[in-house]
């Protein structure tokens, strides 16, 4: 479905990608592990064509994205849940969602899936015109998701989800992200500074280095690699 | 007290006030999507004045109705503006969206100076006569020495142009889309918007928001030159600081305060303290709310 061959990003003069391969299937939930810096939201960003590879090559469904603009790759059916979270602060919750919708024409089916989230978050439809910026840490990241969700994707990229929420609220939000990838059949990329928590909903894992993947197998495998053990998961 | 000269300095503040707001809604609408401080701005506001004075003579000279000509000469002069507003954008700010913020800032000053000395060249210095396009009305007759018919015109386009935009801003497609940038431009790319669409409209709509002004306040005090931008926009950038520069309800009370204080300014002290007062007012509003009477602090919670 997704497809990175030898990409290569910059910001500014620094490379921060230097030729990443990276192969999603269909209906996979994928994480991408490393360390701060590795690489890992600079390689999401490229996907989105927020910072555009300058080499290698992007196949999204068979079709090449790398030198798309951001909308075109948004309405292919790409959304992102980026890190932390950026909720449009003075935005309602309901007016969050509806942007998460901005490529979409059906009024209806926008109006069902707004009422089909604050089902499934309750928190949210007890806030829906509160301002966005006054939300908790854990409701934007609900926000966030679905935001992402309202654009009805093929494939979610999923951003440090994790990042500063308590661990009961983490547990909520990965329990969130298998139903999505099992109820929607959404394909889910995961990025994860949290190793043990990401390789336990993956199917797969990609582990990344300094703007290289280094090491890529089943999430099962990475789990119990010695390597993997002794750098990301503090055993 | 003399009271029918407070009403009629208030009004008189009030549709100073209005113009000023109509400007600095451009200033503040741009800051708040890209921040960037459009010095030229003021020189649009400038060429709306004048494409109004060039289309009413050409229709008077037509044979048109005072009232015909007003609507057609202001329409033409929005037109204009609104192009101008964009190509500006194009030309002397998008190729530096990835540069350091003081590059456009400097490209924008030298836009106006572009622009005040193609107007310089292609009208002349001197004052240009404009007609008083705004028709006296009957009804007016007995409050005329306190109101004229120009000012009543004046406050009420501006408040009806005012909802306008306050609706599109609020309920429009391409509002949420405006509103979603200004908070966070890389987030809205990241749903689908196209930011470069959003920026041009801004522009234009900003553009076309100075042509209104410059169109009533040319009819209004009867005279234009190529130098007239250059002040009406710093007082409307001065009005758009005043009321929090990015707030769009900020702009017009920053407009309107800046317009009563002149106004009262003028009419209980002297005119030629008018300015003093004016920047005064600004030095103490800002010692005491740095962002403005309106702007938001950019403190959120994460």
């Amino acid at each position: 479905m997704l497809k990175l061959s030898n990409v290569e990003s910059y910001y500014g003069n620094i490379r921060a990608l230097k030729g990443i391969d990276i192969e999603i299937s269909e209906g996979e939930i994928i994480t991408l592990i490393g360390a701060n810096g590795a690489g890992k939201t600079t390689t999401l960003m490229s996907i989105c064509g927020v910072v555009p590879p300058r080499h290698g090559e992007i196949l999204f469904m068979g079709r090449p994205i790398h030198e798309m603009s951001p909308d075109r790759i948004v309405a292919l059916g790409i959304s992102q849940v980026p890190e932390g979270r950026r909720i449009f602060p003075f935005l309602t919750v309901t007016e969050n969602l509806d942007m998460g919708a901005f490529l979409r024409k059906d009024k209806d089916g926008i109006k069902k899936d707004i009422e089909y989230i604050y089902e499934l978050f309750p928190i949210l439809a007890e806030r829906r015109n509160q301002a966005g910026g006054t939300l908790s840490g854990g409701e934007q990241q609900m926000l966030a998701i679905s935001r992402a969700l309202m654009a009805r994707p093929k494939l979610l990229l999923m951003d440090e989800p994790s990042l500063g929420l308590a661990p009961l609220v983490i547990r909520r939000i990965f329990g969130i992200i298998e139903k999505i990838n099992t109820e929607n059949r959404t394909t889910i990329f995961l990025v994860e500074q949290n190793a043990n928590l990401a390789l336990k909903v993956a199917h797969r894992g990609y582990v990344m280095e300094n703007g290289r993947v280094i090491l890529s197998d089943a999430a099962q495998n990475l789990l119990s690699n010695e390597q993997v053990k002794k750098a990301y998961l503090g055993v | 007290m003399d009271w029918e000269y407070f009403f009629e300095l208030l009004l008189g503040g009030l549709t100073r006030g209005s113009i000023y707001a109509l400007i600095a809604l451009g200033y503040t609408m741009v800051y708040g999507i890209i921040e960037l401080i459009n010095f030229a701005h003021g020189e649009i506001y400038m060429i709306g004045a004048f494409t109004a004075l060039i289309a009413a003579n050409v229709l008077t000279m037509l044979g048109m109705n005072e009232l015909a000509v007003l609507v057609l000469a202001s329409v033409v002069a929005i037109l204009y503006s609104a192009a101008y507003g964009f190509t500006v954008e194009k030309i002397a700010y998008k190729p530096l969206r990835q540069a350091p913020r003081l590059s456009p800032l400097i490209s924008a000053i030298g836009m106006s100076i572009f622009l005040q000395n193609y107007v310089l060249l292609a009208q002349t210095s001197d004052f240009l006569p404009f007609p008083s396009l705004i028709p006296e009305l009957e009804f007016m007759e007995p409050i005329a020495h306190i109101i004229s018919s120009a000012e009543v015109i004046i406050i009420l386009t501006t408040a009806v142009v005012m909802i306008l935009l306050t609706l599109l801003i609020k309920y429009t497609r391409i509002g949420k889309a405006m509103r979603a940038t200004a908070q966070d431009r890389s987030m809205a790319m990241l749903v689908g918007v196209n930011v470069n669409r959003v920026i041009s409209t801004t522009f234009v709509i900003g553009s076309a928001l100075a042509a209104v002004g410059g169109v009533l306040i040319a009819s209004h005090i009867g005279m234009i030159n190529f130098y007239i931008g250059f002040i009406a926009g710093i007082k409307a950038f001065t009005a758009a600081v005043l009321g929090g520069i990015g707030s769009i309800p900020g702009a017009v009370l920053g407009g309107m305060v800046l317009g009563w204080t002149e106004s009262f300014a003028t009419g209980y002290v002297s005119s030629d303290y008018e300015d003093v007062f004016a920047f005064a007012l600004l030095v103490i509003i800002l010692i005491f709310r740095p962002a403005g009477i309106l702007g938001r602090s950019t403190t959120q919670k994460v």
